[in-house]
């Protein structure tokens, strides 16, 4: 296909990816680069019955002139990136200092909101997905062997956790697992406690996430599985339970080998979705114990605090968007070789 | 093949068995417990007031009923969400289906290094968590004045929704034999000919799988709707999480329940009908690697 044709055809989805996905990419970056403007003070005189005071007083129409000439805020240069909030650099280097064993270290550090932030969604990422390719692919094999009628509902059963609004699925589980829910209770029942709640401590709140996160994920696995194992060489299968392999045998060295491809691919997309989560830390109302980046950013933008903290959300989204580029670098420098030995 | 032994069927069965209640008594338990009062869903005594609905009887006069329903949809005006809703799914759906797929052929059918090139690129847009790029979209569009509109969202999720559009599309081209649309070049066709006559009329299984994506993708998505949105525009989605916020100080947790409720029930009614677009598009990927 000729250059122009190609760019007849291509230029609208190109032009819309230009503009809101690359160039607000750009708006990140240099959002991320300013700060707001301090409000501006001025000194004024105030003169009552006992004598004259210097007093400090904020101009409004001032700071509000300042902030619509300037939008973007004042240059920080990489000041947000270091600050408290994000990487920390002094508050490690302190807790570095200050001694006390890797414990104490670790503790300080993950009392950081951007550490924080990112032990939880790194561990849910790399928890889940290895969960949610085991569980997919244990429900394809049984999938796999049951009779043609009913087959299909089950799979449409299996669909339904992968297909709800990821919000609204982790609010039907926190409510089934409030205290005053049938899971919650049913749990304070068994433990004979009753003041026990998932919600309080952090291990149960990102074991409750994690679960959430395998019963999402697993149908999509379980999906392209079940498609994988219809493509299985019948040949190959039986000559195997010929030659004498277990049933198990024949799972681990034929079955498994012909789903290796499948494994990166799911693997792969898990890790991107996973790596984004952020529903279920507002559905299971778990900010307390367990937040993730994209929670970070969202809280920020939010403006809970009364203002909307643009150069903070900015900060944040950077190093967001540089943890995934790290997680994807393997996979395209493999697809750029494959393709340089194709060429 | 030999007969299995009955553990292993018993093992298969069992396993399945559990997996089928996990993936859909949550779902089911919500339904009943939308029915029924605040006190039963959420009972201090015990989780199985909510299956005879005591208290629904106390305070209702019946076993079921649908005062949830009518706080969500008529006190809350769960309905405009609903009428939002709508109309963003629906345009994201047509618009991107468009752009992608005269792009995605495109992509497909130009053997210029290049076209892999923008595969990967968008690759990894496709990686990008949403929020991440809603901080690039907030300053601009205050100052443009354009924050808050349904039109807004709609051509933001238009193009968030490109890269994944991109390449479902641009595998199913693939898999359309390129003598197809050549054959009708050297009878004379211009590219856009072939592509019209040709390509068009086999297109549409693709189109529709890719379709379902995009619209589970608009349906779904809570981040921007949740920041690109004012109050009277939002759609289901963040509607029901505002109503959390201040149900929960109400005591109408139930105007929560039941708007989950009704806007799960088009998903269920979704994956009824195109379960097996469905499977086929999760599988399109994967089989090409």
């Amino acid at each position: 296909m000729p250059h122009r044709t190609f760019l007849t055809f291509i230029w609208p989805s190109a032009l819309a990816m230009l503009l809101f996905i690359a160039l607000p990419i750009i708006s990140v970056g240099v959002q991320s680069l300013h700060i707001e403007h301090e409000q501006v003070v001025e000194t004024v005189k105030n003169c009552g019955p006992f004598g004259c005071k210097e007093v400090e007083v904020i101009n409004a129409d001032a700071t509000a002139q300042l902030q619509a000439d300037k939008p973007l805020g004042r240059f920080n240069g990489l000041g947000t990136y270091t600050n408290r909030n994000h990487l920390a650099f002094e508050e490690i280097s302190a807790a570095m200092q200050a001694g006390g064993g890797p414990g104490a270290f670790f503790g300080a550090v993950f009392n950081l909101p951007f550490y924080k932030a990112l032990a939880f969604t790194l561990t849910y990422t790399f928890v889940v997905t290895p969960f949610v390719l085991i569980l997919g692919f244990f429900i394809a094999l049984s999938v796999n062997r049951l009779p043609g009628v009913v087959k299909g509902p089950t799979i449409f059963v299996s669909l339904l956790p992968m297909i709800v609004t990821p919000l609204i699925g982790s609010l039907i589980l926190f409510w089934m697992i409030d205290s005053r829910g049938i899971i919650g209770g049913t749990l304070q029942l068994i433990f004979d406690d009753p003041d026990l709640s998932l919600k309080a401590s952090p291990a149960l709140t990102w074991i409750t996430l994690i679960i959430y996160g395998v019963w999402h994920h697993a149908p999509f696995a379980f999906v392209v599985f079940y498609a994988g194992l219809q493509t299985v060489p019948k040949d190959t299968l039986e000559s195997a339970m010929i030659d004498g392999a277990s049933r198990w045998q024949s799972v681990v060295h034929v079955v498994l080998p012909h789903l290796a491809p499948l494994v990166v691919f799911i693997a792969l997309i898990q890790l991107m979705d996973n790596f984004r989560v952020f529903e279920p830390v507002v559905g299971f109302n778990a900010e307390a114990n367990a937040t993730s980046l994209s929670w970070i950013i969202y809280n920020d933008l939010r403006g809970s605090d009364g203002t909307t903290l643009f150069s903070s959300a900015a900060a944040t989204s950077m190093l967001t968007i540089t943890g995934v580029c790290i997680l994807l670098a393997p996979v395209v420098l493999r697809t750029w070789r494959d393709n340089r030995q194709r060429a | 093949m030999t007969r299995s032994p009955l553990w292993l069927s018993v093992l298969s069965l069992g396993f399945l068995a559990l997996w089928i209640s996990v993936a859909s008594v949550p779902f089911l338990w919500t339904l009943w417990g939308s029915f029924k009062v605040e006190a039963d869903f959420f009972s201090k005594q015990d989780w199985r007031y909510a299956l005879h609905g005591i208290r629904t009887m106390a305070e209702t006069g019946g076993a079921f009923t649908g005062a949830g329903y009518e706080g969500a949809w008529i006190k809350e005006e769960f309905w405009k969400a609903t009428i939002n809703t709508a109309i963003v799914t629906c345009s994201v759906v047509t618009i991107s289906l468009t752009l992608g797929t005269l792009g995605g052929y495109a992509l497909a059918r130009s053997g210029f290094r290049y076209a892999f090139w923008i595969l990967i690129i968008a690759l990894i847009f496709r990686a990008m968590p949403h929020i991440t790029l809603v901080s690039g979209y907030l300053l601009p569009f205050f100052q443009l004045n354009i924050w808050g509109h349904l039109t807004t969202t709609i051509i933001v999720m238009v193009a968030i929704n490109q890269p994944f559009t991109l390449w479902m599309l641009h595998s199913f081209f693939l898999n359309i034999p390129k003598d197809l649309d050549e054959s009708a070049m050297v009878d004379g066709c211009t590219r856009f000919q072939a592509f019209r006559y040709v390509i068009i009329p086999v297109m549409w299984p693709g189109v529709i799988t890719t379709g379902l994506f995009s619209f589970l993708l608009a349906y779904n998505d809570f981040a921007l709707t949740a920041l690109l949105l004012t109050e009277e525009n939002q759609t289901m989605v963040p509607k029901i999480a505002g109503f959390l916020g201040n149900a929960q100080e109400q005591g109408n947790v139930m105007y929560a329940v039941s708007a989950v409720v009704s806007a799960t029930a088009p998903l269920f009614v979704l994956v009824m009908v195109f379960q097996r677009q469905i499977v086929s598009g999760l599988t399109a990927g994967a089989v090409k690697g």
